[in-house]
């Protein structure tokens, strides 16, 4: 951002232009650890419903644990234990204090123990899902907790939210875009959201999704697994 | 001893977990025992004579401990070996050492064996001073929290995977250089600025008037601090035992909770 080339006007949002032809990350190290990515969105946006999705498309072929950061403690854990999509051993929460965005940003302690005693009890893992608990815009994950993080925003929260931008829809490595079925029930226009999506993350990706016509979150599982692979691929 | 030590590791905001806990605070919220301004004074003074006693003195004991144990470095292990092993470049085979035929005197004891044996006399101690299980657990993630976060500013040396809160504060405040009285200071301070906190978030109190509680306490907890200095050498059974009831109870009762906002 200290490298910018051209004046901006006062009315502008700050922003950056990102060499399009350079991944904007830094590379993932490679290593014995997991890798961890963390689930971030408003309240009721779907977060939960996502991870219980990935956790039917993912896990079968990764190792896999999942943390929640429910404000009212095992919520989502139970979600995900009533839908069966992982086993008790494989699923932790932790609890807040009425500070969710604190947990996965300020003080990471409670997640980084819970990413520990995951892997302590079940051995070397592919990948740990860190749910965060529903928050608001400007809730962005600790690099000290997470290697990668999806913001997740939902239609029926109006499509303005994309332009309203904040760190999570500006900086997240993952935009979704959840429930587009319910778009032309509320009045959302997904051009819209698709146009300032990109203004604000320039070449971060964004992906589309309806967890009612795509139960398995392809293009969400489909990331992952990249990224799963090109970990692999790095040497420690 | 560096004041400004003294605040890095008595900062509210040091991210070892503490956001989470409530110190029972939330239990005696929704038991209907602390409703207002008045409630949390006498809450905050109840539990900074009680538990707060037995944090600071404990936190003073694992300092002194650490201290004497010869923190913040622990010792070089080349210091132990043969002078001339030093010295030693590729390994080579050399001739037994002849057998000395004079009584060797007594060694002294490692220090840092004396000091595990004193931190884990402390942590049992803690234990027999936490009823409820409930609390031990929080104790125990506070500090293993806490540790966490000392090991990434200073050199602590290992207490185990999950000490007792006061063992942990007193091991990584010995490692910081600080003295038993600055570590007490901080575990007393902590006592009352966790549950003080958490009752802006669950009663919505004017932070103001609650910050002007805390600031009030400060004298008793240098009181209390000073205390605990004192006793820092004492046998750990000689330690406070000062127990409230109402927290245990309240921290099983909280513990067996579907919907909670505070770990404890």
């Amino acid at each position: 951002m200290t490298d910018h080339p051209h004046e901006h006007g006062t009315d502008e949002v700050p922003h950056t232009h990102p060499d399009p032809g350079v991944d904007p990350h830094t590379p993932l190290s490679g290593g014995p650890r997991a890798l961890r990515i963390g689930i971030g969105g408003p309240v009721g946006s779907g977060k939960t419903a996502l991870v219980a999705a990935l956790c039917r498309s993912l896990g079968d072929e990764l190792r896999l644990a999942v943390v929640t950061n429910d404000i009212y403690t095992t919520e989502d854990a139970d979600f995900l234990l009533r839908n069966g999509v992982l086993p008790a051993e494989r699923i932790r929460a932790v609890e807040t204090g009425c500070c969710p965005h604190t947990a996965i940003r300020d003080d990471i302690s409670a997640n980084l123990d819970a990413v520990e005693d995951l892997e302590d009890a079940l051995g070397p893992l592919d990948l740990v899902l860190v749910e965060s608990g529903g928050d608001n815009l400007t809730a962005t994950f600790s690099k000290g907790l997470i290697d990668r993080q999806i913001f997740v925003v939902d239609v029926a929260g109006g499509d303005k939210v994309p332009r309203k931008g904040g760190p999570g829809v500006t900086a997240a490595d993952l935009l979704v875009i959840n429930k587009t079925d319910l778009a032309p029930l509320v009045g959302a226009d997904l051009t819209v959201m698709d146009r300032d999506a990109r203004a604000r993350r320039g070449d971060l990706p964004t992906a589309f999704l309806s967890l009612v016509e795509d139960r398995a979150a392809t293009p969400v599982a489909d990331w992952i697994r990249a990224l799963v692979k090109d970990r692999a691929a790095t040497p420690a | 001893m560096s004041l400004a030590t003294l605040l890095v590791l008595a900062d509210g905001r040091l991210p070892a977990g503490g956001h989470a806990h409530s110190g029972g605070f939330e239990a005696a919220v929704s038991a209907g025992r602390v409703r207002d301004l008045a409630g949390l004074d006498g809450f905050l003074r109840g539990r900074l004579h009680t538990s707060g006693v037995v944090a600071a003195a404990f936190t003073a004991a694992a300092c002194a401990a650490g201290l004497e144990a010869g923190s913040p470095q622990p010792p070089d292990p080349r210091a132990l070996l043969h002078p001339t092993d030093l010295h030693a470049g590729s390994p080579q085979p050399t001739a037994p050492r002849p057998i000395d035929p004079r009584p060797t005197a007594p060694r002294p004891a490692d220090p840092w064996d004396v000091f595990r044996r004193r931190i884990a006399e402390l942590d049992d101690g803690m234990d027999a001073r936490t009823p409820s299980p409930a609390l031990r657990r929080a104790s125990r993630a506070q500090g293993r929290a806490l540790l966490r976060a000392g090991r990434a500013m200073w050199p602590v040396p290992a207490a185990g995977r999950e000490p007792h809160h006061p063992v942990a504060l007193g091991v990584v405040a010995a490692a910081a250089g600080l003295d038993p009285l600055a570590a007490a200071t901080a575990a007393a301070h902590g006592t009352v600025t966790g549950p003080a906190s958490a009752a802006v978030r669950l009663l919505g109190l004017d932070p103001y008037t609650v910050q002007g509680l805390i600031a009030a306490l400060a004298p008793e907890c240098d009181r209390i601090a000073a205390a605990s200095a004192g006793t820092a050498n004492d046998p750990v059974d000689e330690l406070p035992a000062d127990g409230a009831p109402l927290l245990d109870i309240g921290a099983e009762h909280h513990a067996s909770w579907e919907v909670r906002l505070f770990a404890s």
